[in-house]
């Protein structure tokens, strides 16, 4: 990126977050610096997810032969009940929002801070706190539920069902608490300049997902309390033998659920919108048209909770609406992907590791997206319900794009939230890594899946082996890149050469602070007059875009 | 600058927005909280229509319709407090909010009663159900007659709670004619408790 005028020999901001007003440990577990906060999050996000990451490679292990490999049939259930929790509720729901989110978006828009700076450390520890209950309730005995929770069978099991509950209720207020202050903080603190049609497609995206975590999470939130009531005290709201309804559960929980899963994609399609200009030295295509349908995705995302219950016994005609609504997600998807893929056309791209995890990005989205519109297609449904199939699909459309879109953000702004360059060579590899050992991982399973294994089952006839022992292998070389990336992350944290503001020559408005940003995030407030993705009239450009920097000269 | 504007707002005025902002996002969160509870009484009460109406009737209604009355005058006391304030009289705020709290305070009492005759008559949820209606209706109606009732309760808790403070606060003169907002929180949470009472009474008491 030396190439771009307006790179001096980077600096490394002397007085920053990190160091400012003070570096103890005191300083940050009592910091209203939404920075500070959003690395807290981060951190231990991502040791959630290496704890998630072990339960996952422990089921895909127990997978490897039929019967028992390493665990009994009921270790299996908590395992893979542990696996949901921990990587729903404690990392893909929190890690971009909570994480980047807090970092960026106060930046983003020109803010020295998010609205409410206190309910923002509240959120933090609400988080732990509700963290620490689910995890003791793992560790005191695990659930065997699933992460769904399905009545009549969790408010009946002896395992442990009500700390999880609980801890998951917890959760939902941090959730709540930092939505809420995203959407204030958008509202009301947007910097001189900075207008609605100016906000960059990160903010835009997050305040769609801000709009779902204050709407949907009351209603988990009820619904997990009531069944932690009727597991403590019987009292039969959901129980058919008490007279209680298991359906409505379903309806309940889905309400809440499937909008739970924009929460965790939306984010990842901030993260993307943001990587696909940097990296291709383009402004981004229709802007309004990515913007706009982040608010379709959230707004549509409420009314196709239904689709979960295809064999559930409802209607035919509840069936067909709910199948024909979540298509309609389909088209906001398709809108954001012709987009970014437009985005790219003639632009000068630079292959750097974050570009990379877009890719794997758009082909995991597409590939999870095309197989969710089969499935809500009620009657392939019916022949894909509770298998394997399932399985590959969410995990394509909400593991993959949203882990392609996390790895992509920790390396984009990687340099902006440490001050440092991480390796970009390992950082290939890494990236190789992840991305091979995620379809080597997933791939198998759309094929058990359509051949008929179900999903959550310890046991299966011979014929499936072949297919899971690819998945398994799959699954360690996922495993090997996350620890590749681990490695080379920490390391650049000491030895990683300073990066100075802006080492993509992005033109996001996080860019134009120093790095690591100031306490108050800008020394001088700018004037924000161009557009966050306003490649056009960048010094260089002109001369690269006719063709000379794509294979179309 | 007014002392009360944190050092991310330029103005008051701007932060007030925030916090008012901020206020009615909550209160939309309360709202669905509810919300999930009206549902799930909707359906229970189609699939057990006559089990809910024969349990409804059995309901004190003039205890319901007091509780009603209570609760409304004390959002008029309430918004005539945040008028008060407005104009510079902090004590008389300070005494309105006092009086809502007593209202309150009358209100949980009288539901007090009505629990207490419950559990004299075995009017329980679940298991614990030992009334005259035959069937799971009886006990699936009385489940959701505490979890709605109990879960306003503890609302009506939370905003005496929040108005003794602000209330307290306003007494002392913290916030004033130009620095009110606060106060107008804590009205805009005691009308949204009042508001869910005016959806439980009908629900429960009258059809």
């Amino acid at each position: 990126m030396s190439q771009f005028p307006d790179s001096s020999p980077p600096v490394f901001a002397e007085r920053n977050y990190l160091n400012t007003p003070a570096t103890g440990l005191k300083s940050w577990l009592t910091t209203l610096d939404h920075k500070r906060i959003g690395v807290m999050f981060l951190i231990t996000t991502l040791i959630f997810f290496a704890v998630g990451g072990l339960f996952a490679m422990l089921i895909r292990i127990e997978l490897l032969t039929p019967g028992p490999t390493i665990m009994d049939a009921m270790s299996y259930n908590r395992m893979f009940t542990l696996h949901g929790v921990v990587m729903i509720f404690l990392f893909m729901i929190p890690a971009i929002p909570s994480g980047f989110g807090n970092f960026l978006l106060p930046i983003m828009v020109g803010a020295k801070d998010v609205a409410f700076p206190r309910l923002n450390l509240l959120s933090f520890y609400v988080y732990l706190l509700g963290a620490l209950i689910a995890l003791g309730g793992m560790i005191y005995g695990g659930a065997d539920t699933g992460w769904t929770f399905y009545t009549p069978y969790s408010t009946t099991t002896t395992t442990k069902v009500v700390p999880i509950l609980l801890g998951a209720f917890i959760l939902g207020f941090s959730s709540i608490l930092t939505g809420l202050n995203f959407i204030v903080t958008v509202h009301t603190l947007r910097a001189p300049g900075i207008t609605w049609n100016k906000l960059p497609l990160f903010v835009w995206s997050i305040y769609g997902t801000s709009v779902i975590q204050i709407l949907a999470t009351p209603v988990l939130g009820m619904t997990l309390l009531l069944v932690a009531i009727e597991h403590a005290f019987g009292w039969g709201i959901f129980d058919p033998a008490r007279g209680g309804d298991p359906v409505l559960f379903q309806h309940f929980f889905w309400f809440y659920s499937h909008p739970a899963v924009y929460i965790m994609i939306l984010p990842a399609m901030a993260v993307i919108s943001e990587v696909v200009c940097a990296f291709s030295r383009k402004n981004i295509f229709g802007y309004k048209a990515v913007a706009y349908s982040s608010l379709g995705i959230a707004f549509v995302g409420f009314f196709t909770w239904g689709h979960h219950l295809f064999t559930s016994g409802q209607s035919a005609f509840n069936a067909g609406v709910f199948g024909v609504l979540s298509m309609f997600v389909g088209i906001f998807t398709a809108i954001k992907v012709f987009n970014w893929v437009a985005t790219m056309y003639k632009g000068s791209i630079s292959f750097k590791t974050p570009f990379v995890y877009f890719i794997g990005f758009l082909f995991f989205l597409f590939f999870g997206g095309m197989t969710g519109v089969a499935l809500a297609t009620v009657s392939l449904d019916i022949h894909w319900q509770d298998t394997y199939f399932v399985v590959a699909h969410f995990h394509f459309i909400m593991v993959g794009s949203t882990i392609m879109a996390f790895l992509a953000a920790l390396h984009y702004w990687w340099p902006k939230i440490t001050g440092r360059m991480y390796n970009e060579r390992w950082g290939l590899v890494g990236a190789t890594l992840v991305v091979s050992g995620f379809v080597f991982t997933f791939l198998p399973q759309f094929l058990l899946g359509n051949e008929g294994m179900p999903r959550r089952y310890f046991n299966y006839p011979e014929r499936f082996q072949a297919l899971n022992v690819a998945s398994t292998a799959g699954a360690s070389v996922l495993g090997i890149g996350f620890l590749v990336i681990l490695v080379y992350i920490l390391v650049s944290l000491k030895y990683g050469p300073v990066a100075g503001p802006n080492p993509w020559g992005s033109r996001g408005y996080e860019w134009l602070t120093p790095s690591p940003p100031p306490l108050e995030n800008f020394d001088e407030l700018p004037a924000f007059e161009r557009g966050p993705h306003e490649y056009h009239d960048l010094p260089g450009v002109e001369a690269v875009a006719p063709g000379a920097g794509s294979s179309h000269a | 600058m007014h002392s009360a504007v944190a050092h991310h707002f330029e103005s008051l005025e701007k932060q007030g927005q925030a916090q008012r902002l901020g206020m009615w996002l909550f209160l939309a969160t309360e709202v669905l909280l509810f919300t999930a509870l009206f549902a799930a009484y909707g359906v229970y009460r189609y699939l057990y229509t006559d089990a809910f109406s024969q349990a409804s009737r059995s309901l004190e209604t003039w205890m319901g319709g007091v509780n009603t009355f209570v609760l409304v005058t004390s959002s008029f006391t309430v918004a005539m407090g945040l008028d008060a304030v407005v104009k510079g009289k902090n004590r008389r705020t300070g005494l309105l909010f006092g009086l809502s709290i007593l209202l309150g305070c009358v209100f949980m009492v009288l539901k007090g009663f009505e629990y207490r005759h419950h559990f004299l008559h075995a009017e329980l949820p679940g298991p614990f159900y030992g009334g005259p209606i035959a069937g799971s209706g009886g006990s699936m109606f009385f489940s959701l007659y505490f979890l709605i009732t109990g879960l306003h309760a503890f609302h009506v808790l939370v905003g005496m709670t929040v108005l003794g403070v602000i209330g307290a606060r306003t007494w002392l003169g913290r916030y004033g004619a130009e620095h009110h907002v606060p106060v107008e929180l804590a009205g805009l949470y005691w009308h949204l408790v009042d508001l869910i009472w005016i959806f439980v009474f009908p629900l429960i008491y009258l059809i």
